[in-house]
């Protein structure tokens, strides 16, 4: 986009900082809208196999409900504790939703839409994600009451445990993709399923771990059955007890683009992102940001899905869930899977090898490395491993 | 120019939130600025080209150990009062610790001026990258030169790590011991076995 705003005229600092934050816009807004539809959708579909009707007063179908929501928290009155700490119980919403907004920088739409490519795109997303519990834990402590203080003590347990196992199967896509970019991860899964399918999940390695990433993204994002911190049973409405309007919106709105996010990682992690579910040509006449969006879509029926029929955990059972099936479990799937990678893809043999005392060390060489011995660095390391400065100095 | 704004307005939001861990009254408050800290050390990290580095202090520091500072912090019982009143008595010790803090930097500093360093130069220019990304050059490095410092540093955390939880753990007295839950055995269970029909006569029990 920078180049348009390029060709009309501006400098590249003016045309940079334009285009960066049409982009901005160009996600946020319709963020905004698909989360504001995806929650009817989640209603609608609870209420199906409710055998209920689900909204339908307002607008055709029920549709614009969600707007109607919108408009009445945002009409009503702020109610602020007088015993809450002010400062941070107004911080804690803006700072859910501002997180949950931010991830979004790096999901890719399309094959070159996507607003910051950078190389830790995955890992900036787990950065980003594990600062949506500060949201929930300071909102709790702010409210300076009992059940939102329970509430953000567990949501905090429970989001760090997750994590891990999050970041296990990351790490297994990772050593597949052999990058942290996303749109590299993306491009790894052309026809990765037997040629025909494009996606990690056809892998019999990697589709345990899409198992084990889909159940740890509902814990992530609170989910049913994994929404404890908000049982209601127990704990009223959890760390949303205090809040009232707008800062309550801004915690559901922050909540569902979480839910869209980790939607969308599934999606591009183990479903091939924006590339059409089978590697067949003429499917990639279909924009690659409709199949993002189908996949999306599909997936938050799988999660509206699990949350009308399994009933919720006890937490006893969801920190045996998460440390002691699914930790362990993940990392034995990093050791096959590095294993399984280092005997097809990066073992070279014998003959591919460098062995230092069959290369001679020129004088550039010895430069480069402060004098070091080349021998701890190099030795019976395969030559493609090596980086470029270095291969130059072995042929 | 973009450069530098970003880096003073890093750089000063980092002293000024440093600054405000230490000012700040409230324990909790604390702990946040720590984070805001950390998280403008990392926007530091971004500028000067290490956004690996970056990433990690955000997932390690703010994302999983500030979060169990706030966790602990918070639970604490604590009497703001008493917290403030030693600041006097408690100056020389921190003015000393400061002190020698300083002295390490200098020294530090100083010993990096002087000679030739694996990672960078001492003219202040950087080494060349090995690859493209950084973290492949990280990686490059680690698990080649590095290779045995860094296994050594990951089995002392590992021994850091069962000694901790070998210190914490308490074996419980029989007595108090509550019955032991065997998810496997709760699972396998079946209606068939676990019920059973029974219809006894008016005014008679059954034995269970």
């Amino acid at each position: 986009m920078t180049e348009t705003f390029q060709d009309w005229g501006m400098t590249y600092e003016w045309a940079w900082g334009l285009a960066t934050l049409a982009g901005v816009l160009l996600i946020a807004l319709p963020l905004m809208l698909a989360v504001a539809m995806i929650i009817y959708m989640d209603r609608k579909v609870w209420a199906a196999i409710a055998l209920r009707r689900g909204p339908n007063v307002v607008g055709p179908f029920g549709l614009a409900q969600s707007f109607a929501d919108g408009l009445k928290v945002f009409l009503q009155e702020t109610i602020i504790p007088s015993a809450a700490n002010k400062g941070l119980f107004l911080l804690a919403p803006i700072l859910t939703f501002t997180v949950a907004l931010a991830a979004w920088a790096v999901i890719p739409f399309n094959s070159g839409a996507v607003l910051a490519d950078i190389n830790v795109g995955l890992l900036y997303i787990f950065a980003i994600s594990s600062l949506g519990v500060y949201g929930v834990v300071i909102s709790g402590w702010a409210s300076n009451s009992k059940y939102p203080f329970f509430s953000a003590m567990r949501a905090a347990a429970q989001m760090i445990s997750y994590e891990v196992s999050i970041g296990f199967v990351i790490i297994c896509v990772v050593l597949y993709a052999g990058t942290f970019n996303m749109n590299g991860i993306i491009v790894g899964q052309i026809g990765h399923g037997l040629g025909v399918f494009n996606g990690y999940a056809f892998n019999l390695l990697l589709f345990p771990m899409w198992v084990v990433f889909l159940i740890s993204s509902l814990a992530e994002t609170a989910r049913a059955p994994f929404d404890l911190t908000e049982a209601e049973s127990e704990l009223v409405a959890g760390y949303q007890t205090e809040y009232s309007s707008m800062s309550f919106a801004l915690f559901w709105l922050g909540e569902y683009a979480n839910v869209l996010l980790m939607c969308a990682l599934n999606a591009i992690l183990f479903f091939g992102g924006w590339l059409p579910p089978i590697n067949w040509e003429p499917l990639y006449a279909v924009p690659g940001f409709i199949w993002l969006f189908a996949k999306i879509f599909l997936f938050f029926f799988i999660f509206s899905w699990i949350k009308a029929t399994v009933p919720r955990f006890r937490y006893d059972q969801l920190m045996r869930l998460g440390w002691k099936v699914f930790l362990p479990m993940s990392l034995l799937f990093v050791v096959l899977i590095s294993g399984w990678l280092m005997l097809t893809r990066y073992d070279c043999g014998d003959a591919g090898r460098v062995y230092v005392s069959t290369v001679p060390v020129t004088e550039a060489g010895v430069l480069y490395r402060d004098g070091q011995s080349a021998a701890n660095l190099w030795d019976g390391r395969c030559v493609d491993d090596l980086p470029a400065v270095e291969r130059e100095f072995v042929s | 120019m973009l450069q530098t704004i970003a880096f003073y307005l890093f750089a000063t939001l980092v002293v000024a939130s440093a600054v405000m861990v230490i000012m700040s009254r409230n324990p909790v408050h604390s702990v946040l600025w720590l984070i805001l800290s950390f998280f403008n050390a990392a926007g530091l990290m971004v500028l000067v080209g290490a956004e690996f580095i970056a990433m990690l202090l955000v997932i390690v520091y703010v994302g999983a150990v500030a979060v169990l500072f706030l966790f602990v912090v918070m639970m604490l019982d604590i009497d703001f009062a008493s917290m403030r009143a030693g600041f006097v008595r408690n100056a020389p010790l921190g003015i000393a610790i400061a002190l020698v803090l300083l002295a390490e930097l200098v020294l530090g500093i100083g010993a990096y001026r002087a000679g030739a360093l694996i990672l960078g130069t001492p003219d202040g220019t950087a080494a060349p990258l090995l690859f493209e990304s950084n973290i492949e050059s990280i990686g490059a490095l680690l698990y080649s030169r590095y290779l045995f410092l860094f296994e050594s540093a990951g089995i002392i955390l590992l021994v850091a790590m069962i000694g901790a939880i070998v210190l914490t753990h308490r074996e419980r007295p029989a007595a108090h011991r509550r019955a032991h839950q065997d998810i496997g055995k709760q699972v396998r269970r079946n209606p068939k076995e676990a019920t059973f029909n029974a219809s006894p006569e008016i005014g008679k029990g059954i034995d269970l």
